[in-house]
């Protein structure tokens, strides 16, 4: 085989992929995303045609030629493909970006020309797909050399390793004599193990160790990450003699080869005693439930009983009351890289993890705690992460690698399937809410009563904190004064939920902007001025029921501009005077008109993802235009261009969130000047593709008066800095970014004070560095306290076909307040990657589980990701606001843009529709069935909402004449 | 994925090699896509030299190990949508093989849709001799097929006549591009209008018509002949609404070819 050019004779393996194959020669920029040909990252040209070489087998490729991303480049540098992907930065993370660039470099100019089906095979957690489509369009997104770093459209520093395949992740290394580990999982959802036999395992040739229940440390923690300790549950073993869901760890098995450890996890011979099992919270919470954990007295992990004010006397008071219950699924993080770690012994016999983890310095912290060793026996080292979005704030792997090379001495590895990221990692809470609200008819909110029921799963691993979270600052935005919650966190025997883009609120918000959305309906008021009328304003206090940590206020205010933003949905100027805007001017459109021609040509009617974008919905009307309201993706339909018929509305959602936890959130960071005149900066947060580490650079760049490519950062490991809390909880920018200010400011300080007076140039700063006794260095720290709040709203308008339920997303505006935008272009693809991922929650995705508890979407075949096809362009503006907490003015802007989508999107189906939905996802056959329901009922009063109705639409409907009686009733959304 | 039980390929492979634990081997890209742990050798047929498409004059041969792109570059306009009608992409189908698509015998299989559309037939070659079977018949549940042990699908025939009908195909999805949950071609010819229903039933539906039929007569005909259980009840679409899209799609259909 010659790859890159090179030949190998390294016979491949009888069974293996490509992707294999070219991994174990040293080719780690093609990625194991899937590992079933869906997600694309492993994408390599086989004698120059694209494949996917996870789901090709090795030995066909014997006498080929393979080109792979670290092949791509030519002798005069970057292959255009890659060049275009660096220029607009069409990456976060950049684990699928390799994929990405060799299906780009392979297609011809027809398929150029309609990316929505071009890139069905390529799957991105991270953007949402429009700097994506930048980089096919050419656009550079980029600045060069501005006067200000902060505040520029910098790139990201490791852009050019990841458009080369050169940027190191988890598994990016060479660790020579490793060890592979497969982990045995519970085939029950509640069994006591009765008894394993290992002898067969270990007779199988290469199989090393085997670890059951007997070889852990008798201690119970929690999986999930928090600087306070006791935020969770401590309710979890390494290895367990009872197994509390389907796809628990039974045993490990270490061997010389994956092949031998998985034939000796076959090996094993388990008996297991069955017990009796809950799935479903609120069958949990009966008192004969059966208990998850035996030594508890409920399932109730944590609840929550409070009010303020008097709530019934305030419902007394409403003019119009509503009430309705709203639930959520679960929802899986898929990052493209999974969960997995590699651990050796160093020479100074300390034991080292690399792990795939948003925090490195907890995942010490709690491994020395398992293992009884000082925490200076432990390194964590985190490289680049493929992904987080809170799922990697939680210790999966690490504890059981741990434990294997303790025991052998030798080096480990354990890499989740994507299988076992479905079973076996954690999930989105799904929530139960009950909301209920009431008004007066001028629209001034009297009472609002929440009851949240979340199910955690088997472990309580973030239940806690998830719970009040989702409790609080969704109530907190509005002024009400009276105020009722009823919340409770419950154990089942599920896969686990854990920490997940939003904590919570993303669940409860949905609940409340809907009930706010149905109220302002009924009082026929716009909704856009009902929450003008009840949002908390600036300088008043944040109030919802419970105790809350009295370190949050709203520090700066934007939430004002973010509404007017959001009225002026239907003026593309881009926002003008309300602050910066992003998204208007830059993007290409002449070309993406290619991409639709097949509406008129036949075939499968088009329609293309990129429609939707502010500039081309602006000859929408209300009312649905056939030509003009294709969305994303293609219709089921053919030839017929037009939705005419189609039914068209608008809805709209605000959200709040802390900028950073409670209860303390600590970064260190130190800046050095080095001998050469440069300044290494080090901080312990890991870059995940949220782009903290581009805008730490920025913050040390300025504040050192030098460029970005001046500074060199290290980041994500425990032996740069004495501690950091870590990547989560909307912190790399307000928490770590603020610690690497203090530390470049107080190293500019000293850096003047040891000028004495003259130029710092760079002949000054190389002859400080020689002159100096030792390292000039300086430290800076933040606590993570007192904290600002960060605000988003999210409109859409939406058209929905009634004969399918398809629907398409028009237009889709999201305004924020960021405070100071430190990285317009990075802010915005936060933004738009959040609407992505919570479109995806809201549209598609959810993890389903069997009747006996088992998990039965174990793929992205069955598990819907969001594609080029299914994402529309999202117009962001931004409000001008300027923070006194956060650094240089920032607030946080990585969750929170997920948490007003699904209401949003909604509000704007019942204005469409006539029918409430309370259930997510929306999809297809959701939609239909509950017009179907809603139909059959419109006839006898107002629309009634709309969950799973009780039955399916008789059979005998003759449907070729179908469409419902869809009028809206009711008042309607102005526009 | 790696097929870490898969000790020994043959390459080429022949009928009357395989025993238990061999599978046949296409493309790969269907069984390379799950874990396979009973699997100890694998068959490969790609390397047997089999001529991709032989067009005759009673029709088209299409091997079985014609890759889907070879297939969509034919010039069939319903075999590119066919193509087209598949959640994989381009790059899969550089190496996914017809024969691999009809072979996994998934509901959502279009190539299975193409055969069954068009009234083709599967060769099967196996250890007593060769058989011909209507490709309509040759899925009988989701993943089974008439295939008995160490037989092969050697190559699929689509008659001459049913290539020159005018032909359309709705399919419906939960997603763009998505997988199909209905995907149903009519064709009128001179045999009269054949209704064929797949992916939102386990296995094809067809259904003959001696004249383009009304509008109520396709409907009367796919609710007697389609009984409720036969929809497929899993991820991709409620059993409910395939049936739904699966008559609408009929009806639109039937439309088409009236104009």
């Amino acid at each position: 085989m010659r790859v890159n050019g090179a030949a190998f004779d390294e016979p491949p393996r009888a069974g293996q992929c490509l992707r294999t194959y070219l991994r174990e020669l040293g080719f780690f920029g093609v990625k194991k995303g899937c590992d079933t040909g869906d997600c694309g990252a492993c994408t390599v040209h086989v004698d120059g045609v694209p494949v996917h070489s996870c789901v090709y087998p090795a030995f066909r490729a014997r006498d080929r030629e393979i080109t792979t991303v670290e092949g791509l480049a030519g002798p005069d540098g970057l292959h255009p493909a890659q060049q275009a992907f660096l220029d607009a930065q069409g990456f976060q993370c950049g684990f699928c970006t390799a994929g990405l660039i060799m299906t780009t470099a392979a297609l011809t100019k027809e398929q150029r020309a309609d990316l929505p089906r071009s890139f069905k095979g390529n799957l991105c957690r991270c953007t949402g797909y429009r700097s994506i489509a930048d980089a096919l369009d050419g656009v550079v997104n980029t600045v060069t050399e501005p006067s200000r770093a902060v505040g520029a459209d910098l790139g990201a520093p490791a852009g050019p390793q990841v458009v080369t395949g050169t940027a190191r992740y988890t598994f990016d290394v060479d660790v020579p004599g490793v060890l592979h580990m497969k982990v045995l999982r519970s085939p029950f959802a509640h069994a006591r193990i009765t008894t394993i036999r290992t002898e067969a395992a270990l007779s199988v040739p290469g199989v090393a160790a085997v670890f059951t229940h007997a070889d852990v440390p008798d201690k119970l923690f929690s999986t999930a990450m928090h600087e306070l300790v006791d935020e969770d549950p401590a309710d979890t073993k390494v290895l367990d003699d009872v197994v509390r869901y389907h796809g628990q760890r039974v045993a490990a098995v270490v061997a010389t080869s994956e092949t031998a450890a998985e034939e000796g996890c076959r090996a094993l011979a388990v008996e297991y005693e069955e017990l009796p099992a809950v799935f479903d919270a609120a069958d949990a919470l009966r008192v004969d439930a059966p208990l998850v954990h035996a030594d508890k007295s409920s399932n109730v992990v944590a609840s929550l009983k409070a009010s303020i004010g008097d709530v019934a006397g305030g419902f007394d008071s409403a003019d119009e009351v509503y009430e309705e219950t709203f639930r959520t699924a679960r929802v899986q993080h898929a990052s493209l890289e999974t969960h997995g770690a590699v651990g050796w012994i160093d020479e100074d016999e300390r034991l080292v993890v690399r792990s795939s983890t948003q925090t490195p310095f907890l995942v010490r912290r709690e491994l020395a705690d398992l293992y009884d060793l000082p925490m200076d026996k432990v390194r964590v080292i985190a490289g680049r992460v493929g992904g987080g979005f809170g799922g990697k704030q939680e210790m999966l792997v690490e504890d059981l690698v741990a434990l294997a090379v303790l025991r052998l001495r030798r080096p480990v590895r354990l890499e989740y399937t994507r299988a076992e990221q479905f079973t076996s990692a954690t999930t989105r809470h799904p929530f139960t809410v009950t909301m209920k609200a009431g008004a007066r008819s001028d629209g001034v909110l009297t009472a609002m009563q929440l009851r949240v029921v979340s199910d955690t799963g088997a472990y309580g691993n973030h239940g806690p904190s998830v719970m009040y979270h989702g409790c609080h600052e969704s109530l907190a935005v509005y002024r009400c004064p009276n105020k009722r919650t009823e919340g409770y966190s419950v154990y089942t025997n599920t896969v686990p939920a854990g920490a997940f883009r939003g904590y919570g609120l993303g669940q409860v918000i949905f609940a409340v902007e809907s009930v706010l959305d149905e109220l302002a309906r009924r009082l026929g008021i716009d909704p856009v001025d009902l929450r003008e009328r009840n949002i908390v304003r600036a300088g008043e206090e944040l109030v919802a029921p419970g105790d809350h940590a009295t370190d949050l206020t709203i520090a700066s205010y934007g939430l004002d501009q973010c509404l007017d933003q959001i009225r002026k949905f239907d003026d593309f100027s881009g926002g003008e005077g309300g602050g910066l805007a992003a998204g208007g001017g830059r993007e290409v459109k002449g070309e993406r008109e290619a991409g639709n021609g097949r509406e008129a040509e036949g075939g499968r009617a088009a329609g293309n993802g990129r429609e939707a974008d502010g500039e081309r919905a602006a000859g929408n009307g209300r009312e649905a235009d056939g030509e003009r309201a294709a969305g994303n993706g293609p219709a089921d339909e053919m030839g017929v261009a037009a939705p005419e018929g189609w039914l068209v509305g608008e809805g709209m959602a605000v959200s709040m969130i802390a900028a950073g936890p409670p209860g303390g959130h600590f970064a260190d960071a130190s800046a050095t000047l080095l001998a050469d005149g440069r300044f290494e900066v080090a901080v312990g947060t890991a870059e995940f593709g949220n782009g903290s580490t581009t805008v730490h650079t920025q913050i040390a760049a300025d504040a050192l008066h030098t460029t970005v490519d001046r500074i060199v950062l290290r980041q994500s490991d425990t032996d740069l800095v004495r501690h950091d809390t870590g990547a989560f909880g909307s912190t790399g920018v307000v928490v770590a970014g603020k610690a690497v200010l203090h530390a470049a400011t107080n190293l500019r300080a000293a850096i003047v004070e040891l000028a004495g007076g003259r130029v710092i140039d760079e002949q000054a700063l190389k002859e400080i560095a020689a002159r100096a006794d030792g390292p000039v260095r300086a430290d800076g720290h933040w606590g993570g306290s007192p904290r600002s709040v960060a605000f988003n709203c999210h409109r859409f308008r939406v058209a929905v076909d009634p004969q399918t339920g398809e629907l398409r997303i028009l237009r889709s505006l999201h305004s924020a307040d960021a405070g100071t935008v430190m990285n317009p272009l990075q802010c915005r693809g936060q933004i738009e990657g959040g609407v992505a991922q919570a479109l995806g929650a809201t549209l598609a995705e959810h993890v389903d589980i069997d009747a006996e508890g088992r998990v039965t979407t174990t793929g992205f075949r069955q598990y819907h990701l969001p594609t080029f096809a299914d994402v529309p362009r999202t117009e962001v503006r931004f409000a001008a606001v300027d923070d006194p907490i956060g650094p240089l003015g920032a607030k946080s802007m990585s969750e929170s843009p997920f948490n007003p989508v699904a209401p949003a999107l909604a509000n704007a189906l019942r204005d469409a529709t006539g029918v409430r939905f309370t259930e997510l996802p929306l999809t297809r056959d959701r939609i239909w069935k509950g017009l179907r329901a809603g139909a059959a009922q419109s006839a006898t009063a107002a629309p009634a909402a709309i969950a799973q109705p009780a039955s399916d639409p008789p059979a005998t409907d003759p449907p070729a004449t179908d469409p419902p009686a869809t009028d809206r009733p009711g008042p309607e959304a102005s526009s | 994925m790696d097929l870490n039980t898969v000790a020994e390929v043959i390459s080429p492979a022949e009928v009357g090699q395989w025993r238990p634990g061999d599978a046949w081997l296409g493309g790969g890209t269907f069984l390379f896509g799950e874990p396979r742990p009973h699997l100890t050798r694998l068959l490969d047929l790609t390397a047997a030299g089999w001529p991709a498409l032989t067009v005759r004059d009673d029709g088209l041969e299409i091997a079985a190990t014609c890759t889907i792109a070879e297939l969509a570059g034919s010039g069939y306009e319903i075999a590119r949508q066919c193509c087209d009608a598949f959640l994989a992409s381009f790059k899969v189908w550089n190496v996914a093989t017809v024969g691999g698509n009809l072979c996994a015998a998934l509901p959502a299989g279009p190539m299975i849709a193409l055969g069954a559309a068009l009234g083709g037939t599967c060769l099967l070659i196996g250890p007593d001799g060769e058989r011909r079977v209507p490709v309509a018949e040759f899925v009988t549940g989701d993943g089974t097929t008439v295939l008995g042990e160490g037989e092969l699908l050697r190559s699929v025939h689509l008659p001459a006549g049913a290539l020159r009908a005018r032909t359309a195909l709705r399919q419906s999805s939960l997603h763009p591009y998505g997988r199909s949950a209905a995907l149903v071609i009519g064709r009128l010819d001179d045999d009269g209008f054949t209704l064929t229903v797949t992916a939102s039933t386990r296995t094809p539906y067809v259904l003959r018509f001696s004249v383009l039929p009304s509008s109520e007569m396709v409907q009367v005909a796919l609710a007697e002949r389609i009984p409720d259980e036969a929809y497929v009840d899993d991820v991709h679409g409620s059993p409910a609404w395939r049936r739904h899209m699966t008559r609408l799609s009929a009806e639109r259909i039937r439309r088409e070819l009236s104009a």
